[in-house]
């Protein structure tokens, strides 16, 4: 069965959260909620919930940037500093653990931020291409509803949306 | 007269009904887009002005530097025992300056505090060339330019030796580190602009923000990980400032010199950092308030709020000043305390007396609401509080320098020449231009934040309007639901 997708634009949250919650209880063949996403130009976190659960990964990046650039920090610095056993050192430590410390503790910061964007462009898929139902309305007061589905449940869908209010519904075929 | 807890209910909620706000609620969305986008295309002359004078002062600075790098470090008239000058006062000044942008994005973030988010953008980025301008000192006060890479941190296949016990390495890691976490913070913060002026532009403008939106459409995956990304990175902005500054103190505390020993430094940097970083951020509030016709979202209860913010923390500072005073005068090292005293009554004595008037005296004013209110005394107030918060650094740098422990560095008072003075004003010059630039390229007010308080507000709102008609002793002469 060939899929394809449609975008229905609103002007409130409330009516764009009726029309998830509906879609979602349809129980529509064809049709997955998964396959549903959201546009919005604010972060709107209750309706995200409506969608299900869909996890991010970003912390976990920053654990690993974290711990690599403490860890990593301190090998790079004393191994930096072990290098200099034949250097008479005047009876002080080769690797002084205090003001070693401090340069661990700032690339622990750097990998740790560092990572964590790597993370962020891996998990939102950035830099990505457009979608060609984009619609520049999304960046300024609509909130949109691009949802992927078979060919046969799209007429039941696009009624759903009209029955919302959908203020505008686009097509592949119509752009 | 409140006499039960209901009343008291009530007064609490009329108060909360007729507070002036921090911004309107019934602001369009694609009115923010607009009015924001605006300041993209035609600002007030006064843009004009404002960039070619700072663009004429960065030229006097880059003259001076380089008539000092061809001639040498005498013609900026810094020998010994003056070897830091007005090069490191004013480094400090900048790299405190740039605490503002953590303060207002970072710490107000994590607290919820959502009167920031007109304001916050142009503040992360006076962090970032408030960096910026802060690195050129090191470079600049070396004397020796090209041999910058000595204070970088990197293995020693090349015998370089690089001391990592020094603080003028650890000054460079974090430095660099700070720099580039405010820069990413900054940008990343920006992507959702990015792709509003994308969607708006035309011709090269619209590639180049295409470029740097990277096909954001603001879906849900998208703003769940950009949620969770901006408040790690401001998780580990707030440590990261307060560990530039306490490094930047250390630089002072772990030298020989009298007067930079106590143990309140690091703290007392951090609250000078802070509080520099807020008088400028009211500076160019006005400015851009007026630059850019942002009256609208730059509006008087947020400056109210900011120099609110700003008195608060000049209390903080000029507390941890005196304890900086009195831990020297009845501490037991005599050479401090002779610092102290030479500072007070020495040849610098009206720049130190100067600066504790305009940190500790002046922000008194703050305390007067008909004064948060002006617009053109809060200017004046802003700029004098941070010519105070400059000489502050002056202070600790050169008094030290003249009046150090060896007798023969007290009869080599070495005024800074014009070469230093020069190379001082381009940095203003430097700053100014790249922070007209930026609010000229990109968006200074985040246009989806305010979009959010708005929304947010606008939910409360109606709220509140739902109670005054299940409760009509809300509802008052002038009032919301009147």
């Amino acid at each position: 069965m060939s899929k394809s997708h449609m975008l229905a634009l609103f002007t409130d949250f409330d009516e764009a959260s009726n029309a998830i919650r509906e879609l979602k209880a349809s129980n529509l063949e064809g049709f997955n909620i998964k396959d549903v996403t959201l546009k919005s130009p604010i972060e709107h976190p209750e309706i995200e919930e409506l969608l299900g659960k869909r996890p991010v990964y970003v912390q976990f990046f920053t654990l690993f940037g974290a711990i690599f650039g403490g860890l990593g920090g301190f090998t790079f610095i004393s191994s930096s500093q072990a290098t200099f056993l034949l250097q008479p050192k005047g009876g002080k430590p080769v690797i002084p653990i205090p003001p070693d410390m401090v340069l661990t503790y700032e690339l622990f910061i750097l990998f740790g931020v560092y990572i964590t964007v790597l993370g962020f462009f891996i998990g939102a898929k950035l830099p990505m291409k457009r979608h060609k139902l984009y619609n520049a309305r999304v960046s300024e007061d609509q909130i949109g509803i691009l949802i992927k589905a078979d060919d046969t449940a799209m007429p039941a869908i696009k009624d759903l949306m009209t029955r919302h209010k959908a203020l505008e519904i686009i097509g592949e075929g119509s752009k | 007269m409140i006499n039960t807890f209901e009343e008291r209910d009530v007064a609490v909620e009329k108060r909360f009904i007729h507070k002036e706000k921090d911004i309107r609620e019934d602001i369009a969305w694609a009115q923010i887009n607009k009015d924001v986008l605006k300041s993209l295309e035609r600002p007030r002359m006064l843009f004009w002005v404002i960039f070619i004078a700072s663009l004429a002062l960065f030229m006097v600075g880059v003259s001076c530097e380089i008539y000092q790098y061809q001639t040498g470090m005498g013609v900026a008239n810094l020998d010994n025992p003056h070897v830091w000058g007005l090069y490191i006062g004013t480094f400090i000044f900048w790299i405190g300056m740039s605490h503002s942008g953590t303060l207002l994005s970072a710490i107000l973030h994590i607290m919820h505090a959502d009167w920031r988010k007109p304001i916050y953008r142009f503040a992360e980025a006076m962090t970032t060339f408030s960096l910026m301008t802060a690195g050129l000192f090191v470079m600049v006060h070396l004397g020796r330019v090209w041999q910058f890479y000595y204070v970088v941190a990197y293995p020693n296949e090349r015998w370089t030796w690089p001391n990592f016990q020094s603080p003028l390495v650890w000054d460079a890691t974090a430095i660099f580190t700070y720099l580039t976490s405010s820069m990413i913070f900054l940008y990343i913060g920006m992507i959702p602009d990015l792709a509003i002026c994308r969607d708006n532009a035309t011709g090269f403008r619209k590639s180049f923000y295409t470029f740097l939106s990277l096909g954001w459409m603001g879906t849900d995956r998208q703003w769940a990980n950009f949620r969770v990304t901006y408040l790690t990175v401001a998780c580990f902005l707030i440590p990261l400032a307060v560990s530039v500054h306490s490094i930047v103190a250390t630089d002072f505390a772990v030298s020989q010199q009298p007067g930079w020993h106590i143990t309140s430094f690091p703290p007392y940097f951090v609250a000078g950092a802070l509080y520099s970083g807020c008088a400028a951020i009211i500076t160019l509030f006005i400015v851009l308030r007026y630059v850019f016709r942002f009256e609208e979202y730059m509006t008087m209860p947020i400056l109210e709020k900011t120099a609110k913010l700003t008195f608060a923390i000049a209390m903080v500072w000029t507390y941890l000043n005196l304890v900086e005073y009195s831990s020297t005068w009845y501490g037991d090292d005599m050479y401090a305390k002779q610092a102290l005293i030479y500072r007070a009554t020495g040849d610098f004595a009206p720049y130190w007396w100067m600066m504790n008037f305009l940190g500790s005296v002046v922000p008194f004013t703050l305390a007067f609401k008909r004064i948060r209110n002006n617009i053109p005394a809060m200017l004046v107030i802003s700029i004098l509080l941070n010519v105070g918060m400059w000489l502050e650094r002056w202070m600790i740098v050169s008094p030290t320098f003249a009046n150090g422990i060896y007798p023969w560095t007290w009869d080599h008072d070495q005024w800074p020449s014009l070469v230093q003075w020069g190379i001082v004003a381009g940095s203003f010059g430097w700053f100014n231009m790249l922070f007209m630039l930026f609010c000229k390229i990109f968006p200074s007010v985040s246009m989806y934040e305010v979009k959010e308080m708005v929304y947010h507000r606008s939910l409360v709102r109606k709220g509140t309007e739902d109670a005054t008609q299940i409760n009509p002793e809300l509802a008052v002469e002038g009032g919301i639901a009147s």
